[in-house]
């Protein structure tokens, strides 16, 4: 297939597109209007629904629905809509509905609203950080996957850059292993029969009454350590001899990427480790990339919070350090000095030398 | 006056020897009710209305084309009773929920159930707007006046006078503000085809909370916009009143300020 110069935004809407996404709701807003704007334009022609929701929490709420009856569907916004969906985000996972949401964040900064949420009760979801529109097109298809493959809302966490800016790729439709039937959803067919369904998030059972919501929590506790185990990516370079580490996410992984191998070519003994799906988080793997490091420092655009992870991953063995911090333009949209290779050389070599970094 | 106003006594005639055997109400249970065992309180409206709608799509042969989206309020401890297929919503979100139903399974029949907390208070923003669209679900409001699973809270319906555990003195307009009459805002709205308020304090609102519903779900089945139903229900543990005053209390009270019959038919407002 012949690549296209496509913004990311235009790409992930044709990933979704390919992926079998029918239906999807959405409220404008910046960076995250033009994904909307692709799905309405693309989702008609495919026999599929675009609808202009009230506010997010409509939104949410409507891909809910299309969810339950068997559909793929998503939704998304930047992570201050997101916050306004954070209710429905915990009850969908309760629900074990195959939600696949964006946040076309502003920044990095909700690295903690996408790993830990603002919803009530116990609940998880996988985070997708793509690092680039090529990756975004694949993680794209591979959250729809992983969403009906764990019953589980599957975040993509981008950014202004991933939205924003063009690159040349090919959306090609990637296959997965099968999936089971959705012999969960409902399609109205089974009223009378007394097998009827009921898709709730309190572990509700037809024809009993009360709930029994200990064993239904701790069976969702338990799908979520699977997925744990299982789900964890990573991509990492230049960590065998590494003095330090470099940990980094999405679009700012690209920037460190570059210049660790400029300073690797230079014969600086320095690696880099790239969380892809930030939870579940790739602790292990990271403990062992980090084994021999002197140090690890972590490079995230916000006021320091990727860096818990970090750290409950290293346990001790190694000292981590901030080297990023906020860094923003003047419309708050994420694209602040931070992200410039030369800063980044500075704050990366500050990292060697043990120095503290302005924070 | 409403559209339809008929209001049909039953009387039980005593001077000949009837024509088929009586039978109970119970061993004409719906299809749909996998048992009238509930756990809601003496004299509560909502089991009663619960039977009305389950009857109604009986009676359309929707049983096996139908989806419901039940919000959160007493009613839901009911939805283990529906022998139908279900979305359990959160609080208020029901409209939304269905509009996203509908939109992947426009040949079925979409119905949401709340109570006027969860609608009117919480969600008030989804219904209007699902309204607006002229989405062809239907809306079904318990109303009652009062959060009822707390005890007996005012809600946005609650009418003024009404006692409440929140309002001890009872609603003061000054103090509380005024209830919202919500099938008139409904009712007002381009995309709303069908509108109307009924209640189930006694048997002949009963029955016609039944055809209102029918004609409701015909609406959606012509696909001519939204449709609206909204019941009121007895809630005496709610009110404080005793249990048989109930029914009373509804008609006198609650259906004073929320005035029962249709509201909008086919598009058009019904004249008053």
């Amino acid at each position: 297939m012949t690549r296209r110069l496509m913004e990311g935004s235009e790409a992930i809407a044709e990933a979704a597109v390919v992926a079998g996404c029918r239906f999807f709701a959405g409220y404008p807003m910046t960076p995250f209007t033009e994904l909307l704007e692709g799905m309405a334009r693309r989702l008609p022609a495919e026999g599929g629904v675009c609808i202009n929701a009230e506010s997010e929490l409509e939104a949410i709420g409507m891909a809910w629905g299309a969810l339950a009856t068997g559909a793929r569907a998503a939704t998304g916004s930047t992570g201050q809509g997101l916050a306004l969906m954070q209710e429905s985000l915990s009850e969908l996972t309760r629900s074990e509905l195959p939600l696949v949401l964006f946040n076309m964040a502003r920044g990095q900064a909700d690295y903690y609203q996408a790993t830990r949420g603002g919803g009530h009760g116990d609940y998880r979801h996988i985070v997708l950080a793509p690092i680039d529109i090529g990756e975004a097109v694949a993680l794209t298809q591979l959250a729809f996957d992983l969403a009906d493959r764990w019953r589980n809302p599957v975040q993509i966490y981008g950014d202004y850059l991933l939205a924003h800016t063009s690159e040349a790729v090919a959306v090609e439709r990637l296959d997965f292993a099968p999936l089971p039937t959705k012999d969960w959803a409902v399609d109205g067919s089974l009223g009378g029969s007394g097998a009827s369904r009921n898709i709730n998030p309190i572990g509700m059972t037809k024809g009993s009454k009360g709930i029994e919501p200990e064993s239904f929590w701790k069976r969702l506790q338990a799908k979520h350590d699977e997925i744990a185990a299982a789900e964890a990516r990573y991509e990492s370079e230049h960590t065998e001899d590494a003095e330090l580490l470099v940990v980094a996410f999405g679009t700012v992984a690209r920037f460190v990427r570059y210049v660790v191998a400029g300073l690797r070519a230079e014969g600086v003994k320095v690696g880099w480790f790239r969380p892809i799906t930030l939870w579940p988080f790739p602790a292990q793997a990271l403990a062992e990339a980090a084994a021999g490091a002197a140090r690890v420092a972590v490079l995230e655009q916000n006021a320091g919070q990727m860096i818990d992870d970090v750290r409950l991953a290293i346990l001790g063995a190694a000292p981590v350090i901030p080297i990023g911090g906020i860094s923003s333009d003047e419309a708050g949209f994420g694209i602040g000095p931070l992200l410039d290779v030369d800063v980044i050389r500075d704050r990366i070599e500050a990292g060697l030398a043990g120095r503290e970094v302005p924070r | 006056m409403s559209g339809d106003d008929n209001r049909t006594r039953f009387v039980v005639r005593t001077d000949r020897v009837p024509e088929q055997p009586a039978s109970r109400v119970g061993e004409q249970r719906p299809g749909l009710l996998r048992s009238e065992d509930h756990d809601l309180c003496p004299g509560c409206g909502e089991p009663v209305a619960l039977r009305m709608l389950l009857e109604a799509i009986e009676e359309l042969g929707l049983g096996q084309d139908s989806i419901g989206v039940v919000g959160i309020g007493c009613y839901t401890a009911l939805t283990t009773l529906m022998d139908i297929d279900l979305i359990q919503a959160l609080h208020g979100r029901a409209p939304s929920v269905a509009t996203g139903a509908k939109r992947m399974r426009p040949d079925k029949l979409i119905f949401t159930l709340q109570g006027d907390g969860d609608m009117v208070n919480e969600g008030l923003q989804e219904v209007i707007h699902t309204a607006a669209r002229g989405e062809s679900v239907t809306c079904v409001l318990l109303n009652n006046g009062v959060f009822g699973e707390t005890g007996g809270h005012m809600t946005a319906t609650t009418v003024i006078g009404q006692r409440t555990k929140n309002t001890p003195e009872g609603r003061d307009a000054g103090y509380h503000g005024h209830p919202i009459l919500v099938t008139d805002i409904i009712a007002g709205l381009g995309g709303t085809a069908y509108a109307a308020r009924c209640g189930v304090y006694d048997a002949a609102e009963i029955s016609r909370t039944r055809r209102i519903l029918r004609r409701a779900f015909e609406t959606q089945q012509k696909g001519v916009g939204f449709s609206f139903v909204e019941i009121l229900t007895m809630c005496p543990t709610g009110w404080f009143v005793p249990t048989a005053e109930g029914p009373e209390y509804l008609d006198q009270v609650l259906g004073s300020v929320h005035r029962l019959g249709e509201v909008k038919v086919d598009g058009k407002l019904v004249q008053s």
